[in-house]
């Protein structure tokens, strides 16, 4: 009998990962502008947790600041981090290819246009406006790349290339719009770079939704991306169909990504970084690649979103600047430390 | 009864008629072979057995029509191993072979006990158990074949299809993989069509020849009457002589001297 996957590699590397996020939440609940006593924050989160009750000491407004301000945004960057790093991994798995994200097929360029439109053309709609619009250009972006790539019955290059073609396209008109509105730059590209800071519990669940269906229709086709590796004809003759599964979970990850944008604008880097660092730390298999990548991702953008609020306290560098600042070097490490891909 | 029958196939490719008029047929446990020149349709053949094309006419199976086979259910009955299999570089043997389970498994389901059992026979009658950890960039030509067959018969299909299962190997690991081959439709029951581009192997191992040329059927029969030297100068425009001896019908090329 073949052996089933090791079983102990496994659950180390999930460990690892739960162990990474744990960290990264708790670190990022203890740093920040308002000086929180350390002991006593941990003693307020304990607090929360079942069957714990301690008295933390916390006063009122620093348990605002707490509960209010920074769970949240943990809360937030967590998801947002997770659905990012799960969309890069599950586009990687559709397109074979290691260097596609979530942005590649137009939801960065859909997602820019749209916020774009809502700070220009919405003033008056105020913060409301402009996740809605972001979340509707992602996904429209997707659509439109997905439709003008697959006339043709053509394979993933050509989609790819459709959203190369797309993207570029957006990105001209999100500039057109931009420009003609030199009042609204500031917060255009306040938006682009992407940021954690507006996040409250309520953003948190109105992404929810979304999240939760994304998550798990990728994490459920983890299998049918493993027999995708093996190439469209292939995989055909095993009984599966890559057109439907492409469909489908380019489908997911759009939403999840769309989701993601809405709430932090943009947020490059983290959905090819995430995982290819997995990949390098617990092989390649989908199955295992996806569900690492979720909980590293969000780990690794919780941290980031520390140090984004403390590197220049009280000032907050965009996030987008953080995972750029490591992403890019990483980029570069990843591109030189792996074998050329296939094509 | 046929196990595979090919019933009038048609196959255009761009436009293109790449087949016309194929009819040609297989008993369970046979092993028909497809010969014939370059560009001739063998490859095209097989891949409109394998479901991959559009085609007209009918593929039947224990003479039953294919055509109303799910893909979940073809991939259950016919397995495809390609010229040049494509082996995803860091994907472990076990992990390859299992992937031939994939028809059973359910739309969200993973392998089980049963599925591993599966392809832990397919990969001890290729002998492929020995390497089950190794990555599969780093197999060899003929681990290589053998790791694509063992996934192939994972799928414990009725009917097996390979395109040219020896082009990349040497004489020695040809005649394994063939040996292989053979083994698995008489002890098995497997029915094989396969390409071979080499006539005397394909002679000596297959019960039947098909001889192809610009798609369609040339000749068919045992090697002794497809495997002419009038025929093979005709159609392959090459210099042979043919003779017959206990090893087979063997064709061997001539070197026209000036």
């Amino acid at each position: 009998m073949i052996p089933g996957p090791r079983h102990r590699r496994v659950l180390v590397a999930y460990l690892v990962a739960v162990a990474f996020l744990a960290a990264a939440m708790l670190v990022s609940a203890l740093v920040g502008a308002a000086d929180l006593n350390p002991l006593a924050t941990v003693a307020a989160l304990a607090d929360h947790l079942p069957l714990v009750r301690l008295r933390s000491g916390l006063s009122p407004l620093d348990q605002a600041v707490l509960v209010q301000i920074r769970l949240p945004r943990i809360a937030v960057g967590a998801m947002v981090g997770g659905l990012l790093a799960l969309a890069g991994a599950g586009y990687q798995g559709v397109f074979r290819n290691p260097l596609v994200d979530s942005g590649t097929l137009g939801a960065s360029a859909g997602a820019g246009l749209g916020a774009t439109i809502a700070i220009v053309y919405l003033p008056g709609a105020g913060t409301a406006a402009v996740p809605v619009a972001a979340f509707a250009g992602s996904l429209a972006g997707v659509a439109i790349a997905y439709l003008a790539g697959a006339v043709g019955g053509a394979g993933t290059a050509t989609l790819l290339l459709a959203g190369v073609a797309v993207s570029g396209f957006l990105v001209a008109v999100q500039t057109y719009f931009q420009q003609r509105s030199a009042q609204d730059l500031q917060q255009v590209y306040t938006w682009l770079l992407g940021s954690l800071s507006g996040a409250t519990w309520q953003q948190a669940l109105e992404i929810l939704p979304y999240s939760a269906v994304s998550v798990l229709v990728v994490l459920l086709h983890g299998r049918r991306l493993d027999v995708l590796s093996v190439g469209d004809e292939e995989a055909r003759t095993l009984g599966v169909r890559p057109g439907r599964v492409r469909l489908i979970v380019v489908a997911a990850c759009a939403l999840g990504a769309a989701s993601a944008v809405a709430v932090s604008g943009l947020i490059g880097f983290v959905g090819i970084i995430v995982p290819h660092v997995v990949r390098r730390l617990a092989g390649t298999s989908y199955r295992l690649v996806l569900p690492l990548s979720l909980l590293a991702g969000a780990g690794f953008l919780v941290l980031a979103d520390a140090l984004a609020r403390t590197v220049l306290s009280p000032a907050e560098l965009p996030i987008g600047v953080i995972t750029a600042l490591i992403g890019s070097p990483a980029f570069v490490w990843i591109l030189r430390s792996t074998r050329p891909v296939r094509t | 009864m046929s196990a595979v029958e090919v019933r009038d196939l048609a196959v255009d490719l761009d436009g293109t008629p790449v087949l016309r008029g194929v009819s040609c047929s297989i008993g369970s446990g046979g092993w028909l072979a497809l010969i014939g020149p370059n560009g001739a349709g063998k490859t095209t053949l097989l891949r409109a057995v394998a479901g991959l094309l559009r085609y007209r006419g009918e593929v039947l199976l224990d003479d039953a029509s294919t055509r109303s086979l799910t893909s979940r259910g073809r991939a259950r009955l016919i397995a495809y191993v390609p010229q040049e299999p494509e082996l995803p570089p860091d994907m472990t043997v076990t992990e390859y072979v299992l992937l031939g389970r994939t028809p059973y498994l359910g739309y969200l389901g993973g392998p089980g006990r049963g599925d591993r059992e599966a392809a832990g026979r397919a990969a001890e009658r290729l002998g492929v158990s020995g390497f089950a950890g190794r990555r599969l960039d780093s197999l060899s030509g003929g681990e290589r074949q053998r790791v694509a067959l063992a996934r192939a018969l994972a799928q414990e299909p009725r009917v097996l299809l390979l395109d040219e299962p020896t082009s990349y190997l040497d004489i020695g690991h040809q005649q394994q993989v063939l040996d292989l081959v053979d083994e698995l439709r008489t002890a098995g029951g497997l029915t094989v069509l396969s390409t071979l581009h080499d006539l005397t192997t394909a002679g000596q191992y297959a019960d039947r020849l098909v001889l192809l040329h610009e798609g369609g059927v040339d000749a068919a029969g045992s090697a002794a009457a497809v495997l002419t030297q009038e025929r093979i100068a005709r159609i392959y425009a090459a210099r042979v002589t043919v003779h017959a001896d206990a090893g087979g019908t063997v064709v061997t090329p001539l070197r026209d001297r000036q």
